[in-house]
């Protein structure tokens, strides 16, 4: 493998609202393919990151930069805590919007149920939101996330909303598509494990700076509780409540 | 095999009895009507109810044969049902696309807003003097009152439903490179409709309302007058009987409202039959 391409790159972003500055002066390169998770206290900046590099927001200082294949119709996505499903449109149809302006009928069609059997919900197709769960919903928003194949995915707090057992099937599923299709991922959460767990690379963001930048080198697929993923858990924790390291 | 035989089978078993449930509760609501008739008969026949204060059912029922043997009663149906319609789809449209206009930009609002919620508090059956001033006892008349009485439920729900749109979801259709159009299609009016058919189903009662009101005042044709008429005569089973079938008449609008609204409405919950 030659040498990876950055992905994307925060060069001296700054970002404010008002008078408070919710960004100051980010630098970030991530190479393509990597999965990095992002964690930091409640307003901290990670959302507002994460909506810069999606493009719903623009910077105040500095640039973005995004590799030519993150620039296309589909370059970035994103998903949100809430599975944001259009109610009135069954589930097929709710994937395919996912590929509005890349393509329409019955192709569109095609691709939205391979990437529902992707994400294990192949005979939902025809059927209502309101009929699935919590879980599957978010399956679905995945689907449509990933089914106009992005360069990057950026999830803010996907699975933030869901109970524990769901949640962990739901981090092994996007482990494994991850790992298929190779995308960038990048993963705002609260969550320590689930950072330690997916991550190649954690971003600790604090004050809107970059407080730590850890990369994850473990074997895949981690488990939940091995000591080698609590020892990252650990430190990072530290850091983060500002307790000495031992 | 034998998996999929009775997946099958369930799946038959699942459709028939929900769709027999659903008769049968339509048929319940019938029981009650039904009941108030026989027992009206039997009150008119043994002559606690004098005749000259309300007829008997089986005499509506007869003037009602004659009448339509006569083909009166046909034609001033036909009148009143057209009068209706024509009101009803031009203050409807009118006031679904004021609705539309102002739930979708804030500047229309700004501008008519004001005007018609003043508009609004005027109760339109106070119009009718001015009304027969301008248009005399023509179709125009009654198709005007129509068309205003249906305008405000229909702008009011069309304007609530576009702004009580989770603006999550516009986001998301934003974030998926929807242009304005498809936005439209695809997000804001399937969000609104649910606001949109209560207005309609409000609507379709004040159409009713109004058309009566001011087919018995100002009219030479149509149910009201029919109504007016027969009192002239003292033909008191014709009164009765016009009252029916405006009764009738309004449940019918009521049950088409209903149908269009749980046909096009599946993926709301309330409309959803339990299937488990």
């Amino acid at each position: 493998m030659s040498t990876p391409q950055s992905a994307f790159a925060f060069q001296g972003v700054q970002r404010f609202f008002g008078s408070k500055k919710v960004l100051q002066g980010i630098n970030l390169e991530v190479p393509e393919g990597q999965f990095v998770a992002i964690i930091g206290k409640s307003g901290c900046g990670k959302s507002t990151l994460l909506r810069l590099l999606a493009g719903l927001d623009q910077p105040d200082v500095g640039r973005i930069r995004r590799s030519d294949a993150g620039q296309g119709a589909a370059g970035t996505r994103i998903m949100f805590q809430e599975p944001r499903l259009l109610p009135w449109a069954r589930v097929t149809e709710n994937v395919t919007v996912g590929l509005t302006g890349i393509v329409d009928g019955p192709q569109a069609t095609a691709r939205a149920r391979d990437y529902l059997a992707e994400v294990g919900l192949a005979d939902r197709g025809g059927d209502w939101p309101s009929v699935l769960s919590g879980g599957q919903r978010q399956r679905v928003a995945l689907a449509r996330a990933l089914v106009g194949q992005p360069h990057i995915l950026a999830l803010d707090e996907p699975l933030g909303a869901l109970d524990a057992l769901t949640r962990i099937e739901m981090q092994q599923l996007l482990e494994r598509i991850w790992r298929e299709k190779g995308f960038t991922a990048v993963l705002v959460t609260h969550d320590v494990a689930e950072a330690v767990l997916l991550a190649d690379r954690v971003i600790l963001l604090e004050e809107g700076h970059v407080a730590l930048d850890l990369a994850i080198d473990l074997p895949r697929p981690r488990r939940h509780g091995a000591p080698d993923v609590a020892a990252y858990e650990r430190e990072i924790l530290d850091r983060l409540l500002g307790r000495n390291a031992a | 095999m034998t998996a999929v035989t009775t997946e099958t089978g369930t799946k038959t078993k699942g459709r028939a009895t929900p769709l027999r449930f659903l008769a049968l509760r339509g048929l319940i609501g019938w029981i009650l009507p039904f009941a108030i008739v026989v027992v009206w008969e039997a009150l008119s026949r043994t002559g606690v109810i004098t005749e000259n204060v309300l007829p008997a059912p089986s005499a509506v029922l007869r003037a009602g044969w004659q009448l339509l043997l006569s083909g009166e009663l046909i034609h001033n149906i036909a009148t009143s049902t057209q009068r209706a319609l024509l009101g009803f789809i031009i203050g409807g449209g009118i006031g679904l696309a004021f609705g539309l206009a102002n739930g979708l930009w804030v500047r229309a609002r700004d501008v008519t807003d004001t005007t018609l919620q003043m508009v609004r508090n005027i109760p339109h059956l106070a119009l009718i003097p001015l009304v027969i001033l301008w248009f005399g006892i023509d179709e125009e008349a009654k198709i005007f009152l129509v068309a205003l009485g249906v305008f405000f439920p229909i702008y009011v729900n069309t304007l609530l439903g576009i702004q009580g749109i989770d603006p999550q979801l516009i986001e998301m259709g934003r974030i998926y490179g929807m242009r304005p159009a498809r936005l439209f299609w695809r997000v804001i009016l399937p969000g609104a409709l649910p606001a949109i058919f209560t207005g309609l189903r409000y609507a379709l009662g004040i159409m009713w309302l109004t058309l009566i009101v001011a087919e018995t005042i100002a009219a030479n044709s149509g149910l009201g007058y029919m109504a007016m008429q027969a009192r002239e005569f003292m033909q008191i089973d014709v009164v009765v009987l016009s009252i029916v079938i405006y009764a009738l008449l309004g449940k019918l609008a009521d049950s088409l409202a209903r149908l269009l609204e749980s046909l096009s409405l599946q993926w709301h919950p309330a409309f959803q039959r339990k299937e488990s």
